[in-house]
This record gives structure tokens, C-alpha cells and sequence, in this order.
């Protein structure tokens, strides 16, 4: 608590004395999201006993020169719902102080970093999501020479109001070979190589197993550019981590990564595979979801935009899973037959996510390793297979359109832990339009289909959102559920919502009914239950 | 501990006042070491373009307001060029495995801006940008004069105007 209350004197300091240091620039940020719950038993609502839920925040930054100082105040009275009701309460969640020139930065306090794609050590704040994974500690970054970068870190990570047991440390190279290697920056061909080591030190306390007190992780990786044509790769090993998460099963982890394409004007075509295998890597062995994650581990298909395609979002299987991703982009040119005046966009994605090809090794009485893999085979079992075809058309200065067709197969059990779906395959349909009423008055319309002969049935979805001048906005939308093989769950989960924007700042009021499901960031989900009733939201920055 | 708690929101109370009435627009772009598209560290503040008005845009692959503003201005990017000598910087907040997705996005697009990754959204942080898209007009100085969050069809002649405001000066 000292601590604390040092570094916001300090920043108070500063802060006071910001008119009079001329260099000196304070920054803001403010958000408040607040939702009341209405009971409503046929959709599913809870009884809510506070009524309703706050999640807010404000960060403040000053910086002169090369020092920045900042806090972020967080309060939750109480979290809304679907976010961990460990964050209910209020305080200081994250204060840091630092020091960056062109050749060191040094922070003290709590700070977000990654290493390369994340497969060993991402911290980050993700607010939507309700995760924050900061670490409270030390991280020095140091440019050793013009192409050559290390960085280290050192600390606690967050957890909620506290911090995980596991003290993180972590350090990463980067070699940027055109910047190093004297007249390597004018040839056209771009190669930057990069490693990484993580280790997380947590007292080996568990009781029935002998678990290793440091379980350490590394990664190498490296990109290559020439024109249009980039290649990026990583492979992540990391020792053997017995965890709530796996099992406590003592078989080390690894990821492949590899994303390679050509891209020129007017055409595009890019191909991702990947491979994770036993890879949650926590800094607490007992933490379970989303819960002081060391690492990150990215997710092949894109994030859906579309309400209905969010039904079935994605989220990565830590415990193992292997993909395939393909991209093509064309573009019709404009003055052409197929383009039109404006031209015309298409892009096709196919991905393919399916379970490891494992053999129990049965072997859970003994040495615990729990399976073998098979990296070449490709196991039978689907977790997502999706193919998205896109369209989008200009057909005048006042008026543009967007067509969008998915078919997806879904393992609902696997990927939102339930039991008895199985493979839900579903077929969506979107056409999303533009239409410039008047020189800033716009009229954005969706209409989408989700047909399903499994799950909850058919959805249809329609959206007219109205943009009325520059500063306000207005908007009806409807997701009705008509398919649902039980009749009296064939509701509409209608919503009202206007609201006001300039510069930074954003208001908006809502009211309306919301389905439950899961959402998903990047492959990160939270759990989303149903609600009824008004949701304010604002956001300001400074 | 109530007392601490009134100290943090007068805290902040009296610093966005503080800052607010100095003018928030007035800001430099802060210093955050974000890469290109290649690779090379580069520090923001060091954004320039000969004493003349950068733009500066942080979007996303994946968002559509974002794209529909990019495209708005590529098809008027040779006309403002021509009358504001302006230079548009793009900041991608595409976590770092979308990297390459990026790369050949942009590309695909033809875009001609400077193009920059963030994926570790620090830029994004010091910026205080909340959502996507999140658009600054910076002047030749480096000084922020003008930003507006999010994207109506439009939208862009707005960022065109305070373009014209700077240069007429």
C-alpha cells in the first residue's frame, strides 16, 4: 500500500505542477458501461439482487520528457454480469512509473508486454473480455545496437484484486538482420529473427503430485518480407507443467505457428497452419479459464463482425488442436464490366480447426504423461470448419453493400464445454447496407439468416441504425429466434438504443433483451448470460 | 480508506479539468516505439512530414467503419495531397499473428499511407483511443489539432476541413 501511495504522490506532484513544466502532457481516459436486470424466466435472465451492475474505469498519464507516471482506477459495484464477481469492488488496478530513451526504457509497476506472437508471454488488458493479466514488477527494454533489441521482465501478474502466486520472469531477443548487417537495409528481401524465454517460479505446494516448482518455456521465430510476398513462423516448447488445466499430467507442451502469402494490388491470397498442444501456461497451476494466463495462443479464423455469426464464435483449445487457415482477396477494378464504377471486393476464407491426433497412453497411475501425438496425422473429430464468402459493392456515392455467406460446422461441446450438441452445422446469410441520406445523415440496415436444423434452430436478425448530422445516432434491432424447436423460445431479443458522439467522447442508452452465449476476442471468450434491461455506456478520453 | 478513495476521484477530477482547460487538442503525439510493416522501430513522436499536417488513423482488418473511412480517403488521398501536402499514417491494432494479414491487406488495397503496427496496443494507450476508428489531425508541429472516434459516410470531408484550417494559417 506504500508503495502506492508513493507513485500517486509522485504522479499528484507532477499533475500539480503540469502548467508549469512546459513540456509536461497529461492524458485521460474514461469509460463507464452500467446495465440494470430485469428478471425474465423465458429467456433466461437471473434474478439480479443489486439490480444493476457498474464495470468502470479511468486512467490518467503524465508524461514530461522521458519520464511517464500513470494510474488506472477500476470500479465494479457490482461487475455486470458475466464478468468474475471477484472483480465487485473498487481501487488502484494498475500504477506504473518509467523511464524510455532511445536506448533504455526501464517501467516499474504493472505493464503489458508480448513476445513475438504471444505463444510464451502476452499481458494484456482486455476490458470487454474482463481480462487483465498485468505484471506487477520490473521490465527493462534495451537497444543494444541498431538491429539488435532485448527485453526482460519480472513479476507478479494480476488476479482480480490480488496478484497469482507465480513470480514470471522473461526475457526476448530480436534481431533485425537489414538494420544489423552494414547495406543489408537497401536490399529488397527484409528478415527478423527472434527468441524468447519465460519461466514461472511458483512454491511446489501440491499434495498429491510432485510438481515442479520452475516450469520455464522458449520460442524462436522468424519473418520474412520481399515485396508482396511475407513469411512469418514461431515454435513454442515449454516443459512439463502439471495443472488443473491439463489433468496434472506431466507431458511437455508445443506450438507451431506459420503464416506465409503474396499480396499485390487488386490481389491477396495468404495460408496460416498451426498446432498447440498442451500449451495453457499459467503462473498459478490451480488457475482455471482465462485466469493469470502467461501466454496467448492466437486463433486461426478471423473475428466475426456480424451479430449472427457470433452465435458460434471460436476460442482456442490450449489443450490441443490443430488448423489450417486460406485467405483470397480480389478486387474487381473499377470501371470494369464485373467492378462496376466503384470497383467490387471479394474475399474467400476457408478454415479447418480439428482435434490432435492423440493415443491415450493410459498411463495416469504411473508416469503420467497422458498421450502421444501424432503431428502429421489429422484427427477425425471437427472442432470448426468454416468457409466465408464476402462481397462488398459501392454502387453510387450514396449507396453501398455488403453480402456476406458462411457455413460453419461447430463443436459446441467442445469449444463452449457443453454437453450432447456436438457438431452444430449452420449456414448465415448477411447483407449489411449503407445509404447516404443527406450529406451526413447515413442509414446503416442489416438484415441476416442463421439456419440451423440443430441447437436452438433458426435466427433471423434485422438492424436500422440512423446517423442524424455528425453528433447523434439512433438505432432499432431485432434477433428473433423463430427456429427454436421449443415454441415458447421463439423470442425476439429486440433493442433500442440512441446515443451522442463527438470528438472523443461517446454516449450511448440501450434498452432491450440480450441472448446468452459467449463472446470472443482473438479466441478468447467470456461467457455472456441473457438480459433485460437498460445499459448506459461512456466513453471520454483526453 | 474512504478518504483515500475521495483523494483518487478529486484526483481526477482536478487533473481533467486541468487538462481539458489547457486545451486537450493541443497534446504532441506521444513517444511509443511501434514498428512498420517491415519490422524497424520507429518512435511516434518522431512522426513528421516537413512542417506539414499528418493524419493520423488507428484501425483494424476486421473492422468494417474502419475500412469504409480508409477507402473514402484513398479515393481523395492525390486531391488532398495536392491541396494540404498532407500524409496519412495508419496504425494497425491487429493482434501481432495478424501481422502478415495486414501486410497483404494493405497491399491488396493499394493504400499509399505509412503503415504501422501496434499490436500491443501501447500506441493505442497513450493515445487514449477507445474504440476503432480513431482519427487525429496532427499539425505540421506535431500537435494534435482535431480527432473524431468512429465513421460515418462523410465523415472524411470533416478531417478534410481541419486540413484546410491548418494549411490556410
Amino acid at each position: 500500500m506504500k508503495k502506492i501511495q508513493l507513485i500517486v504522490s509522485l504522479l499528484f506532484v507532477s499533475v500539480v505542477n503540469a502548467q508549469s513544466l512546459t513540456d509536461g502532457q497529461l492524458r485521460g481516459s474514461i469509460e463507464i458501461d452500467a446495465q440494470t436486470y430485469r428478471h425474465d424466466s423465458l429467456i433466461g435472465a437471473p434474478a439480479v439482487p443489486e439490480k444493476m451492475g457498474l464495470n468502470s474505469f479511468a486512467q490518467l498519464d503524465y508524461t514530461n520528457g522521458k519520464i511517464s507516471a500513470g494510474i488506472r482506477y477500476e470500479a465494479y459495484e457490482n461487475a455486470l454480469q458475466g464478468y468474475d464477481a471477484r472483480y465487485n469492488g473498487q481501487g488502484i488496478a494498475n500504477k506504473y512509473l518509467r523511464f524510455a530513451d532511445s536506448t533504455i526504457d526501464v517501467t516499474v509497476g504493472d505493464f503489458y508486454e508480448q513476445f513475438g506472437s504471444g505463444l510464451i508471454l502476452r499481458s494484456y488488458w482486455q476490458y470487454q473480455l474482463g481480462v487483465d493479466n498485468s505484471i506487477d514488477g520490473v521490465r527493462l527494454k534495451y537497444n543494444i545496437c541498431k538491429g539488435i533489441s532485448v527485453k526482460g521482465v519480472i513479476g507478479h501478474q494480476r488476479y482480480y484484486w490480488g496478484e497469482g502466486a507465480g513470480i514470471v520472469r522473461g526475457v526476448d531477443g530480436e534481431i533485425n538482420l537489414n538494420e544489423l548487417i552494414p547495406h543489408w537495409d537497401t536490399i529488397k528481401t527484409k528478415i527478423i529473427l527472434g527468441g524468447s524465454f519465460v519461466s514461472n517460479y511458483q512454491v511446489p505446494d501440491n499434495t498429491t503430485y510432485n510438481v515442479p516448482g520452475n516450469v520455464g518455456a522458449t520460442a524462436g521465430r522468424i519473418s520474412i518480407n520481399n515485396g508482396g510476398f511475407s513469411f512469418y513462423s514461431e515454435y513454442a516448447y515449454k516443459i512439463n507443467d502439471p495443472s488443473v488445466v491439463n489433468n496434472y499430467i506431466y507431458k511437455p507442451g508445443q506450438a507451431f505457428l506459420l503464416r506465409t502469402g503474396y499480396s499485390t494490388k487488386g490481389f491477396s491470397f495468404s495460408v496460416s497452419g498451426e498446432s498447440m498442444d498442451n500449451m495453457s501456461f499459467k503462473s498459478d497451476r490451480t488457475a482455471t479459464k482465462n485466469d493469470l494466463d502467461i501466454n496467448y495462443l492466437p486463433t486461426l479464423p478471423r473475428d466475426e463482425t456480424y451479430q449472427l455469426a457470433q452465435i458460434y464464435p471460436y476460442a482456442t483449445q490450449p489443450n490441443g488442436e490443430m488448423g489450417v487457415d486460406a485467405e483470397l482477396r480480389y478486387t474487381l477494378p473499377k470501371e470494369s464490366v464485373l467492378g462496376g464504377k466503384y470497383g467490387t471486393e471479394l474475399d474467400a476464407e476457408v478454415s479447418a480447426i480439428n482435434a490432435l491426433d492423440t493415443t491415450n497412453l493410459n498411463d495416469l497411475n504411473t508416469n503420467r504423461l497422458g498421450y502421444s501425438v501424432n503431428y502429421f496425422g489429422v484427427n477425425s473429430e471437427i472442432y470448426f470448419n468454416n468457409t466465408t464468402i464476402e462481397l462488398k459493392h459501392k454502387f453510387s456515392p450514396k449507396f453501398r453493400m455488403i453480402l456476406q455467406y458462411v457455413d460453419e460446422a461447430y463443436n459446441k461441446d467442445v469449444i463452449q464445454q457443453e454437453v450432447g450438441y456436438q457438431i452444430v452445422h449452420c449456414n448465415i446469410g448477411i447483407f449489411d447496407g449503407y445509404y447516404r441520406i443527406a450529406s451526413s445523415n447515413t442509414l446503416h440496415f442489416e438484415f441476416q439468416e442463421l439456419l440451423t436444423k440443430q441447437d436452438q434452430g433458426n435466427w433471423a436478425f434485422g438492424m436500422a441504425e440512423m446517423n442524424f448530422g455528425s453528433n447523434w445516432f439512433a438505432g432499432l434491432l431485432d434477433e428473433y429466434n423463430y427456429g427454436n424447436p421449443i415454441a415458447n423460445q421463439q423470442i425476439h431479443y429486440y433493442t433500442i438504443t440512441g446515443g451522442y458522439t463527438k470528438n472523443a467522447l461517446r454516449v450511448s442508452l440501450g434498452y432491450g433483451k440480450t441472448r446468452s452465449g459467449i463472446l470472443c476476442v482473438g479466441g478468447v471468450c467470456r461467457q455472456i448470460p441473457a438480459s433485460d434491461g437498460f445499459s448506459l455506456s461512456l466513453t471520454e478520453s483526453f | 480508506m474512504r478518504q483515500y478513495r475521495i483523494a483518487i476521484a478529486l484526483l481526477f477530477c482536478g487533473a481533467y479539468l486541468c487538462a481539458y482547460s489547457q486545451d486537450m487538442k493541443g497534446n504532441k503525439v506521444p513517444a511509443v516505439a511501434i514498428k512498420t510493416m517491415n519490422g524497424i522501430l520507429s518512435n511516434t513522436s518522431k512522426f513528421s512530414n516537413n512542417g506539414k499536417p499528418m493524419v493520423i488513423d488507428f484501425w483494424a482488418t476486421w473492422c468494417v467503419p474502419c475500412i469504409m473511412e480508409l477507402n473514402a480517403i484513398a479515393d481523395k488521398y492525390d486531391y488532398w495531397q495536392k491541396e494540404t501536402g498532407v500524409k496519412m499514417i495508419i496504425v494497425s491494432v491487429d493482434t501481432v499473428h495478424n501481422t502478415t494479414t495486414v501486410s497483404s491487406f494493405v497491399k491488396n488495397k493499394g493504400w499509399r499511407y505509412d503503415v504501422y503496427l501496434d499490436p500491443d496496443k501501447s500506441f493505442q494507450e497513450a493515445m487514449k483511443v477507445m474504440d476503432t476508428p480513431c482519427t487525429f489531425v496532427v499539425d505540421g508541429s506535431g500537435k494534435i489539432v482535431w480527432m473524431h472516434n468512429s465513421y460515418n459516410e462523410g465523415d472524411e470531408d470533416k478531417v478534410f476541413e481541419e486540413l484546410k484550417k491548418i494549411t490556410a494559417k
